[in-house]
């Protein structure tokens, strides 16, 4: 299978979700959280460029600490979790500064996916389809919440474990996201598209799929402009995910 | 527990975050009362209201009828408009069967092309008959109303005042509702709370909101007396 066709099949699976994903974060006003964790991953990816293993398996349980040690100072010092955040973000950022072979500090910071080969791709399918899977499942559930938590408490929901469920979710894409647009760029890739769906729908299936929708376009023309033009992927992807955006507010709804 | 008493409150204390929210309250609700429980702001009136759905830790012991179903109108819900969600995907949510959903939008006064309406759109007075209505899904037999007609302009009051009465009337259920406005109290509860933390009276409206009374519970001159129509 040529190269430009795993990238393009990651692209679209991976931006698919983390559009989707992305429409609980934005309600949550969580969006910028993506963003540090995003950050968190890098002394992650570096060690998997030093030794040479998927960036997505370096980033992940770094993540996963990042969210840990977020919930615990939160709990601890009752600092709102952005200000926290920021602590824990930039600790990841200095730490990954201090071994990340600089050679390859482009790979770590936007992302390369060039390189993406066949089992990578289809672990990453895997997960995503996943990933879309519990979405789905615990999708209204978790749009409740969003609302209310007290609402959704006097309707039995398990908002503690929703929220578990959901960090967990957020910490997968943020893995997968790197591969594609790197460390400085995975939170993006979850927020705009829900932005621009916001801005264009009625209901919640329109902001749904639209942010899925938007998602998978954005990546594949993307990754189709990297193919012509040979700038990196990931900030294409984004820029493109930008431009969808620009477009979004005039025709706002 | 008698037959028609369907809440039994005794010695309930909550306490938040080292506060004492609410002291050694006991109360029951027979089947068919309007309870109304009244108060200043800071009270902690929605305390005690969440705390009967036991969303909150307490004191004391709660104790509802057995298998009660039980429908809640919070005060206000802020985020909402951070969802594109319309009336139907609002009133989806609590998954009721299609005539559940067309009934009760019908019972608050809607009719069905206004669940294509987006919920961030709604007037105030229409949003609180929508919750109205999400609350009434699922055939509740009480139903616990925070501040229903705070923020709402005089016209969308009296809608919500009147589907009040409705609801006593048709449904005959058993209603809650929290308020710091008195006239709710005079037009619609037969049994009044008065809670400053502490229980400062209860009973029947027109008997125990004296002057006095209202001075006690608002700590200051309140110059409202009562109707008698």
């Amino acid at each position: 299978m040529s190269q430009f066709f795993l990238s393009l099949i990651v692209g679209i699976f991976v931006g698919g979700a983390a559009g989707y994903l992305g429409t609980l974060m934005l309600s949550r006003r969580m969006a910028l959280v993506a963003g540090p964790l995003g950050h968190l991953t890098l002394p992650g990816i570096a060690l998997a460029l030093i030794y040479g293993f998927d960036i997505s398996f370096g980033a992940f349980p770094f993540v996963v600490l990042g969210i840990v040690f977020i919930w615990l100072f939160e709990i601890r010092t009752k600092l709102p979790m952005e200000a926290l955040t920021a602590v824990v973000f930039a600790s990841g950022v200095a730490i990954a500064f201090l071994f990340l072979p600089i050679g390859q500090a482009e790979a770590a910071l936007v992302g390369d996916i060039s390189k993406v080969n066949l089992l990578e791709s289809a672990i990453s399918v895997v997960l995503t389809v996943f990933l879309f899977l519990i979405i789905t499942k615990i999708y209204p559930k978790m749009v409740l919440i969003n609302i209310s938590e007290d609402l959704a408490k006097s309707q039995g929901i398990d908002v503690k474990k929703h929220n578990l469920i959901y960090l967990i979710l957020i910490a997968v894409i943020v893995a997968l996201g790197v591969k594609i647009v790197g460390g400085l760029l995975t939170a993006a890739l979850a927020a705009i598209p829900a932005c621009s769906a916001r801005n264009l729908s009625r209901n919640i299936f329109q902001y749904a799929f639209g942010a899925t929708i938007i998602g998978i376009i954005s990546s594949s023309l993307g990754i189709f402009i990297f193919e012509l033009t040979g700038f990196p992927a990931g900030p294409l992807i984004i820029l493109v995910n930008a431009v969808i955006f620009l477009i979004s507010t005039i025709f706002k709804r | 527990m008698q037959n028609d008493i369907i809440l039994e409150v005794t010695d309930l204390s909550v306490e938040l975050e080292g506060e004492k929210i609410i002291n050694n309250l006991s109360f029951d609700v027979k089947r068919g009362d309007i309870l109304t429980i009244l108060g200043p702001n800071g009270a902690g009136k929605t305390v005690l209201l969440k705390t009967l759905l036991e969303l909150l830790p307490y004191k004391g012991e709660i104790k509802w009828k057995k298998n009660i179903k039980i429908g809640y109108v919070p005060q206000r819900l802020p985020f909402i408009k951070d969802v594109p969600l319309s009336v139907k995907d609002f009133l989806k949510l609590k998954k009721p069967s299609q005539e559940g959903l067309k009934e009760n939008l019908k019972f608050v006064g809607f009719k069905e092309n206004f669940l294509d309406k987006k919920m961030g759109d709604l007037s105030s007075g229409q949003f609180q008959r929508i919750l109205i209505a999400w609350s009434l899904i699922g055939n509740p037999q009480v139903l616990l109303f925070d501040e229903p007609t705070t923020g709402i302009d005089i016209e969308g009051e009296e809608t919500v005042y009147r589907l009040l009465v409705k609801l006593k009337g048709e449904r005959e259920l058993t209603i809650l509702l929290v308020t710091h406005d008195l006239s709710v109290v005079y037009k619609f509860s037969n049994y009044v709370i008065c809670l400053n933390k502490q229980p400062i009276c209860r009973g029947f409206p027109q008997e125990i909101l004296t002057p006095e009374n209202l001075r006690k519970l608002y700590g200051g001159e309140v110059k409202y007396y009562r109707h008698e129509h």
